[in-house]
């Protein structure tokens, strides 16, 4: 087990090193450091020594992937990917275009993002499973159909309808909760109960699609057959035996959610203010702030990998029968 | 004289191999008794036939609007012709006269006057008042201009209920046999087309009513420039097809070839895709895509030159976003191609064809292709819609299509500040609503109608 988990845990590494190149390549090839140069010093100042000032000011005074005026190790350490790559393994972001510490931001700003998305989370499971397993309990009747109609209708509604009919019914007209903000401590829960359950609908039609047909699939096993012919109730089926069962599938399911979940709360915050990663993401991009977006991007990714690392320890808590090598 | 210069944009290229695509594939499963046999369970499907009409109503629109063309304003003084700055496409040809006359801000659908007040130079002193629009019911009063409304709806109404009558007319002509005319045959139970029929009345229907009453007055109202929104929920209809259909298409090269390979090969080469695919996963999509979608606009912007108006700016944009989408978008396709291949590689046909020396290639094309291409095809068809989806919210992220084209996501991102007006201008987000959900929904129902078809089993479901 945990020669397994060292070895998941490196391939993750692997993969934030593959990330970093493609994040890397991605900014620095199109806009090089002279443009970079050019575009923060502006207008009628650009000189060809104004530029070589400001690279070396900032660090870009060397060569991208190799520097063959250096000699041994310097060759690859003294260059931008060197000095721009490592500090982001370390989890060190260095500073955003306005000067301040994004590693600051970021803890500043985990803790409204966290607030929303795990209620979102949970809630949103909690509910899905439940009406699919409804669903699955009346199945080949009529209930069932209009079911399964109303998931795909819900499925077929962007997002950003539900919020801003949202914001419009429950925030605007009947003045229920404020339209956006955000408070510390309790009084938070006003502000997020909205952005919460609309979270958790506007996903509500693809999930409850989705754990309805796993369900479906583990309702026609034997094991079924012999919990019915026990006389447990068709409530007790569903809920107890079929759920455990379906327990994996549904565990590996909402692993790869985890990256919509981040996406979705990327919009949610923007639309509601509040002060989170997400809204801090989507300024950093109309903003055009590079250093921002990258470690946005390094962060969600290592997130990703931690998430995916995290399910194959639930997997042999929910399944003993899993030994991994 | 009047002669027209054809601009031919990346986008409207894409269109047209689509349709090719489309009818090549067509063909194809007319003369493949395996696929005919598949297709024809998803025509048994009423619900998926009915949708089937409505994807091809939305996809003659795109196509209609995917002929751009200058036409000419004149003659310069050596004989050559001059032409107009503006590109214009079929479609606004077909329609665009009739809302040329832009308003000034908003109006409700069918008003007579402006939604809010503007100053206006009275008589004596300037007053501010609703303002007449400027291109409805010009000469009337208001009384009369609400009598003139009334009137045009109830013809609108009646040439719709015409025009959907005239279309089952010549239908029934058209499949008149023996003399007898087709109703019978047309609306009988067994009609396979009957629901693709029913849809296409209620769109002549609309058709019908849209060609009185739309010239005349802004069904939809205007939006906050005082553009005709049906107008630019139309033009919307192309740029939804276009990201769907191109970034579903750009999926596939990868897709394809690195998940069967991956599959067949096995070994190193299954490493090294399954760490490109992992690496490409697990960016969560929004970032990748937003992070190159910058990079396209430095692109663009460090090179004005190189395109001639700003719709060929706007196109390439379309057409990299779309290209984007579809390349960081394989990996799931490709993972579920893997698995299949693996399936199939295992099968005895295959060992047979690799012990009579086939090359590995054409193995991989022409006994692994065929007995995979349903899952290419299930999942292609169920991205189309999760991908007309994405493209509102790429747009409000700020990611999205140029801000001069029209979409979905400018138009629900208009909607967003609109909503929290009092009073709510709502008529942005009904019109966006409505032809997205008709779009999108008939996407999915269609896509649950192929994959009942081509995989009972239910194992591309994810």
């Amino acid at each position: 087990m945990i020669r397994y988990l060292l070895r998941r845990i490196l391939y993750g590494a692997l993969i934030l090193a593959g990330v970093n190149l493609l994040t890397f390549m991605l900014f620095f090839a199109v806009n090089t450091p002279d443009d970079m140069a050019r575009l923060a010093i502006g207008g009628r100042h650009v000189t060809a020594q104004a530029i070589e000032q400001w690279k070396s000011a900032h660090g870009y005074d060397v060569p991208l992937f190799y520097n063959g005026a250096e000699k041994g190790v310097d060759t690859v350490r003294k260059t931008v990917f060197y000095t721009r790559s490592v500090p982001l393994m370390r989890f060190d972001f260095g500073l955003s275009d306005a000067g301040r510490s994004i590693n600051r931001e970021i803890i500043e700003r985990a803790g409204p993002s966290l607030a929303l998305a795990v209620p979102t989370f949970i809630l949103g499971l909690f509910v899905m499973v439940s009406f699919s397993l409804l669903l699955v309990m009346v199945r080949r009747t009529r209930l069932e159909w209009w079911g399964v109609s109303f998931s795909v209708a819900v499925m077929s509604v962007s997002s950003l309808f539900y919020i801003i009919l949202g914001q419009w019914l429950f925030a605007k007209t009947l003045r229920l909760v404020p339209v956006s903000g955000f408070m510390d401590g309790w009084r938070m829960a006003v502000f997020l109960l909205l952005p919460v359950a609309i979270g958790v609908f506007s996903r509500l039609g693809s999930d409850t699609l989705l754990y309805r047909a796993l369900f479906l699939e583990e309702v026609g096993k034997d094991y079924v057959r012999t919990a019915r012919a026990k006389g447990a109730s068709e409530f007790r089926v569903l809920f107890v035996h079929v759920l455990g069962n379906a327990m994996l599938p549904i565990l590996t399911s909402t692993v790869s959610v985890l990256p919509l979940l981040f996406m979705g709360s990327l919009v949610m915050e923007s639309f509601f203010g509040i002060p989170g990663l997400g809204s801090y993401t989507i300024d950093a991009i109309n903003a055009q702030d590079f250093s921002i977006v990258r470690a946005m991007v390094f962060l969600g990714t290592a997130a990703y990998i931690a998430g995916l690392i995290l399910t194959d320890i639930a997997y042999t808590l929910a399944d003993p029968r899993i030994r991994f090598r | 004289m009047s002669s027209v210069k054809f601009v031919i944009l990346y986008t409207d290229v894409v269109m047209w191999v689509l349709l090719a695509l489309l009818a090549l594939a067509v063909r194809h499963a007319r003369v493949t008794p395996s696929l005919r046999s598949k297709w024809a369970r998803v025509a048994a499907n009423p619900t998926a036939v009915a949708c089937a009409a409505i994807l091809a109503a939305f996809l003659a629109v795109a196509l209609a609007d995917s002929v751009h063309f200058r036409g000419q304003v004149g003659v310069a003084q050596d004989g050559s012709a001059v032409y107009a700055t503006a590109t214009s496409s079929l479609l606004d040809a077909a329609v665009g006269r009739h809302v040329a006359p832009r308003e000034r801000s908003y109006s409700v659908p069918f008003a007579i006057r402006d939604f809010d007040k503007t100053p206006s130079i009275g008589a004596l002193k300037s007053v501010r008042e609703h303002q007449r629009l400027k291109g409805v019911a010009q000469g009337l009063t208001d009384e009369e201009a609400a009598r003139r409304r009334l009137q045009d709806i109830a013809l609108g109404i009646l040439c719709g209920l015409a025009a959907s009558a005239l279309g089952c007319g010549a239908l029934a002509w058209l499949l008149r046999r023996e003399g007898r005319s087709g109703w019978r045959r047309l609306f009988a139970r067994g009609n396979p087309a009957r629901p693709a029929v029913l849809v296409l009345l209620v769109i002549l229907a609309i058709a019908g009513f849209l060609a009185v009453v739309w010239p005349r007055w802004h069904v939809f109202g205007t939006d906050s420039t005082g553009n005709d929104v049906l107008y630019s929920a139309l033009k919307s209809v192309r740029t939804a097809v276009v990201i769907g259909s191109l970034a579903t298409l750009s999926t596939l090269p990868f897709a394809v070839t690195l998940g069967i390979a991956a599959g067949y090969f096995k070994g190193w080469i299954d490493d090294i895709v399954q760490y490109v695919y992992t690496t490409i996963s697990s960016i969560p999509s929004v970032l990748l895509i937003a992070a190159s979608v910058l990079m396209i606009q430095v692109f663009i912007d460090k090179n004005p030159l190189a395109f001639e108006t700003g719709l060929e700016r706007a196109d390439v944009r379309l057409f990299c976003l779309a290209v984007i989408i579809g390349v960081t978008g394989w990996a799931g396709l490709a993972r579920l191609l893997r698995a299949e291949t693996m399936k199939v590689s295992a099968m005895d046909f295959v060992t047979a064809a690799r012990a009579f020396g086939v090359p590995a290639p054409a193995i991989m094309l022409r006994h692994i292709l065929p007995n995979v291409v349903h899952i290419v095809l299930i999942v292609a068809v169920l991205d189309f819609s999760g991908i007309v989806l994405y493209e509102a919210v790429l747009s409000y992220v700020g990611v999205g299509v140029d801000p001069v084209t029209e979409s979905f996501g400018t138009m629900i991102n208009a909607a967003a500040s609109e909503m929290s007006r009092t009073p709510a201008v709502w008529w942005n987000l009904a019109a966006s609503f409505l032809f997205m959900f008709t779009l999108v929904l008939s996407a999915n129902l269609f896509a649950s109608g192929v994959r009942d078809a081509f995989d009972p089993r239910g194992g591309t479901r994810r």
